[in-house]
């Protein structure tokens, strides 16, 4: 697995669980949305992160959401959008630890993730290599202007045009 | 200064061109076409892979057909200038084949584009200030609007504004460019509905409350294809001002909750099916009233911006009699024809809106050359504020012509083939692709409705015939509106040859209803038969005042159905 | 070997141009009269195995093989008309596509 962060591949301090694997005795790791009461008292760890299905009530979170460090949001396909609405909530709820959307994202799909809430970007190798660091720098500079306010990223043509008219 | 500078007051002395991009618009298409360019060239290396390109080729408006690709451009709320008339013209000698296909979308399809040529086409519409963003994909597609906007008699408020509006908050939306599926709003101003609101997964009514401001009312989940449904009332009124937010809620309902299991179950309007009216309305009300909305503080303002492109044109004050046309009306027996059909009454006096039919006797429904691109665009120079409109009966709108010119005009555009005088009637057939060009198609569509154009190629007749909307679908997706035509035919494949379903009483203005079929399905050569048979049992029924679609609604499907099916002269069964 | 109902060619749309190609004997083929027919399952089984190579190496799209009818001159002619639409160009416009380019090249 390759890891997106500002554009470039950076090396993944953090851990993905299996259900059968148990806890380590340190480091950084990310489980599955029932063990992650477990998880989070355990003091050993030096942070506790989820990764959840992009069908997840958001209030399912919200308890944790003080003491989470990372939220994993899974695309089963590049082209199921829900992830994009979780996050979205996910920010809205008061979330503020890394969001992460793992699954065969494109670079084309930076600003879309970036624009509601994600923070990282995994991605299968073989993907991260056939699109190049090079494509996901480029693709977080592709839209420097939006039509949306209130969303992540790219500065909102509304906010400049208001600026322009005074 | 510039003249789209937004501290101007509305502009009453300038040309209604519509809405004109402002620095950060360029900038955006630009923008995106630079990044699209990036798309193609990694495409064309091999670092995407053609599933992973597709969608993103068809949030550009990038299909691949039968014979080649083919790029729909769009016509926002179908306003063109006649400069970027030009433009589409130049587009169409340079890189295609010189012709484009005007659409029922209000969209343009140039048929023969190579993916090499296709971000240089691009940055040729951006020039004009055009694009072919989200014309096609899971995306919120461009938004549509009454043709007549702006000059319809019937009009609470010009929906253009607010379609403008939904355009810029769709782009490139952050959150909603991967739904489950394609995702279709319309906007109607007008007590008549042009626009169709009814079968789009949303629909905006302009409407006033009892206080006198200004709202929305909000259909949701109306739609054709494979399972039409007539959309429903979301929203009884929807202040202006929570327009935005409001359908970022219904959005967002529909990104989490609609179905990704099957396309063909996918739209909002399955969703709105599956949960119940009462119980998505809830849901939205739920996430409208969580929502922060703050973001959609300033929308008031903008939307006073965006309106103030929309004013009214320069007109002369002019009687609303023009002795000049009535004097040609008389002379002339052909031009007083096409003053009798292809002429609507406009709100300004001594004005008029023209149909230019894209609908030759014979012809290809919606088709226009380059050469009568550059004639509309001069036309539009010469008589009408070089202003033009795509209707969604695939025709060309000049909006506001002087009476006193429409002579002129008429002769201009019988010059070029564009003086047919059948707006509305039998020969104004909307007509999809099909398969002599869509990938997807089971049949052709396009010689259908030239075979019915020519049996009906006496005007005289389809004069008496009167008002009556044929609508051609080449497969089950229902692109041509069958549904809704007053005589809906599908074409569909049966036992390895094309065959053609045809259903009666379609309406799609807010009386809206879904054609029944009328039977079994006939092959390509039957079809104008049975139409015609329908059409003569309708004259022969009909009473006064009556149009098609009302004599059916009276006597019902039955009486027609069985005069559909009478035998033809030979003995044969139709 | 497993015989075929008919015989079968490999049609596609080239990638950079959107037009329809054949697979030949030496690659992708314009004119479909060129086009490598296969007469028993093996190797229709190795014409579609040749044509995913090349859609995997991104020089054509939608590889699909296709049902034909051989003319008393070799040529084939597909069964479907969907096909015989794709070879022709569009129906209502006999001066576009296939069609016409054939009409103005050796004159069939
Ligand atoms: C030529 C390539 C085209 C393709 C591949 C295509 C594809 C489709 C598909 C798959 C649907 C059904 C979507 C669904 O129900 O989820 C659809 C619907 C539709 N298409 Fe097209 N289309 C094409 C051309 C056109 C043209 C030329 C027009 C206008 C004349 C058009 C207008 C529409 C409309 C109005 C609908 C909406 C029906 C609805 O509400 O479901 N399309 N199209
Ligand atoms: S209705 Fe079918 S054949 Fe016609 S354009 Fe749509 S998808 Fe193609």
């Amino acid at each position: 697995m390759a890891l997106v962060s500002d554009g470039a591949f950076v090396a993944d301090e953090w851990r993905r669980l299996a259900d059968e694997e148990s806890l380590p005795a340190s480091g950084k790791v990310i489980v599955s949305q029932q063990r992650v009461a477990a998880a989070l008292d355990d003091a050993r760890l030096a942070a506790v992160g989820v990764y959840v299905a992009n069908t997840t009530e958001p209030a399912t979170l919200a308890p944790f959401f003080a003491r989470l460090a990372l939220i994993d949001i899974a695309f089963p396909a590049f082209t199921d959008g829900r992830g994009f609405s979780l996050a979205r909530l996910l920010r809205r709820a008061g979330f503020a630890g890394e969001l992460r959307a793992s699954g065969r994202l494109t670079p084309d799909q930076y600003l879309h993730a970036i624009g509601s809430g994600f923070v990282s970007i995994e991605i299968p190798d073989e993907l991260a290599q056939r699109h190049g660091e090079a494509n996901w720098a480029k693709a977080l500079r592709a839209r420097s202007l939006s039509y949306q306010r209130g969303h992540a990223g790219g500065a909102s043509i509304l906010e400049r045009r208001r600026k322009g008219v005074s | 200064m510039t003249a789209h500078d937004p501290t101007l007051p509305p502009r009453p002395n300038s040309a209604p061109i519509g809405y004109a991009y402002d620095e950060y618009d360029r900038a955006f298409v630009r923008e995106r076409v630079a990044e699209f360019r990036g798309q193609v060239e990694r495409r064309l290396a091999g670092a995407l892979t053609e599933d992973e390109f597709r969608p993103f080729r068809l949030m550009n408006g990038l299909y691949l057909q039968l014979h080649a690709y083919m790029l729909r451009v769009a016509i926002p709320y179908g306003t063109l200038t006649s400069r970027q008339m030009r433009q589409l013209a130049h587009i169409a000698d340079t890189w295609d084949k010189g012709y484009g296909h005007f659409t029922t979308r209000q969209n343009l399809q140039f048929n023969w584009p190579r993916l090499v040529d296709v971000p240089d086409i691009l940055e040729a519409l951006a020039d004009v200030d055009m694009h072919a963003i989200q014309t096609s994909g899971n995306c919120i597609r461009n938004v549509t609007a009454d043709h007549f906007a702006g000059v319809a008699a019937d009009e609470i408020e010009d929906p253009r504004p607010t379609a403008e509006f939904l355009r810029q908050w769709s782009s490139a939306h952050a959150e909603f460019s991967f739904l489950p599926r394609k995702f279709k709003i319309a906007v109607t101003g007008a007590e008549h509905d042009r626009a169709a609101v009814k079968v789009h997964d949303i629909g905006l009514r302009v409407v006033k409350n009892a206080a006198g401001d200004i709202g929305y009312e909000v259909i949701v989940g109306g739609g054709l294809g494979r399972t039409p449904f007539i959309g429903k009332l979301l929203r009884e009124f929807l202040p202006r001002a929570e327009l935005l937010a409001y359908l970022e809620a219904i959005l967002r309902v529909y990104n989490r909750f609609g179905r990704r299991d099957n396309k063909y179950k996918a739209r909002i309007k399955i969703l709105v099916h599956e949960t119940g009216l009462d119980e998505l309305r809830a849901q939205v009300e739920a996430e409208f009233a969580a929502m922060d909305r703050a973001p959609f503080a300033y929308d008031s303002e903008e939307f006073a911006r965006v309106a103030a492109f929309f004013g009214t044109a320069p007109y002369d004050e002019l009687p609303e009699r023009s002795e000049a046309f009535e004097k040609a009306k008389a002379d002339d027996a052909a031009f007083a024809a096409f003053a009798a059909v292809n002429v609507a009454p406009h709100r300004a006096s001594g004005y008029a809106i023209v149909t230019v039919s894209l609908k030759p006797i014979g012809g290809i429904p919606g088709d226009a050359t380059a050469a009568q691109m550059r004639a509309l665009a001069d036309a539009a120079d010469a008589y009408g504020f070089g202003e033009l409109r795509v209707s969604h009966e695939q025709n060309i709108i000049l909006p506001h012509v002087r009476k006193d010119d429409l002579h002129a005009l008429w002769r201009d555009l019988d010059a070029v083939g564009l003086a047919t005088a059948n707006a509305g009637l039998i020969s104004d057939i909307i007509s999809c692709p099909g398969l002599d060009y869509c990938a997807l198609a089971t049949a052709r569509s396009i010689p259908i409705a030239q075979a019915i154009s020519k049996r009906f190629a006496d005007l005289e007749r389809q004069r008496r015939i009167g008002q009556l909307g044929v609508k051609i679908s080449g497969c089950i997706n229902a692109c041509g509106h069958h549904h809704v035509g007053a005589i809906g035919i599908l074409g569909l494949e049966k036992k390895g040859v094309e065959s053609y379903q045809v259903t009666l009483g379609g309406d799609p203005t807010l009386d809206a209803s879904i054609g029944e079929l009328i039977g079994p399905g006939v092959s390509a050569e039957e079809v104008p038969d049975v139409i015609e048979n329908l059409v003569e049992f309708y004259l022969a029924e009909r009473c006064e005042g009556e149009r098609f679609i009302d004599t059916v609604r009276r006597l019902g499907h039955k009486r027609f159905k069985e005069s559909a099916r009478r035998e033809g002269e030979d003995g044969s069964g139709i | 070997m497993a015989a075929l109902r008919h015989p079968q060619i490999v049609i596609a749309s080239d990638l950079a141009q959107g037009d329809v190609v054949v697979l030949g004997a030496a690659g992708w083929e314009r004119d479909h009269l060129r086009a490598k027919i296969a007469y028993d399952g093996e190797a229709a089984a190795a014409l579609k195995a040749a044509a995913d190579a090349e859609v995997a190496a991104n020089r054509v799209v939608d590889a699909y093989l296709v049902d034909v009818a051989i003319a008393a001159d070799g040529a084939p002619t597909p069964l479907h008309f969907r096909e015989q639409f794709r070879f022709a160009g569009p129906s209502v416009r006999p001066d576009l596509g296939k069609q016409a380019e054939r009409r103005e090249g050796d004159g069939r």
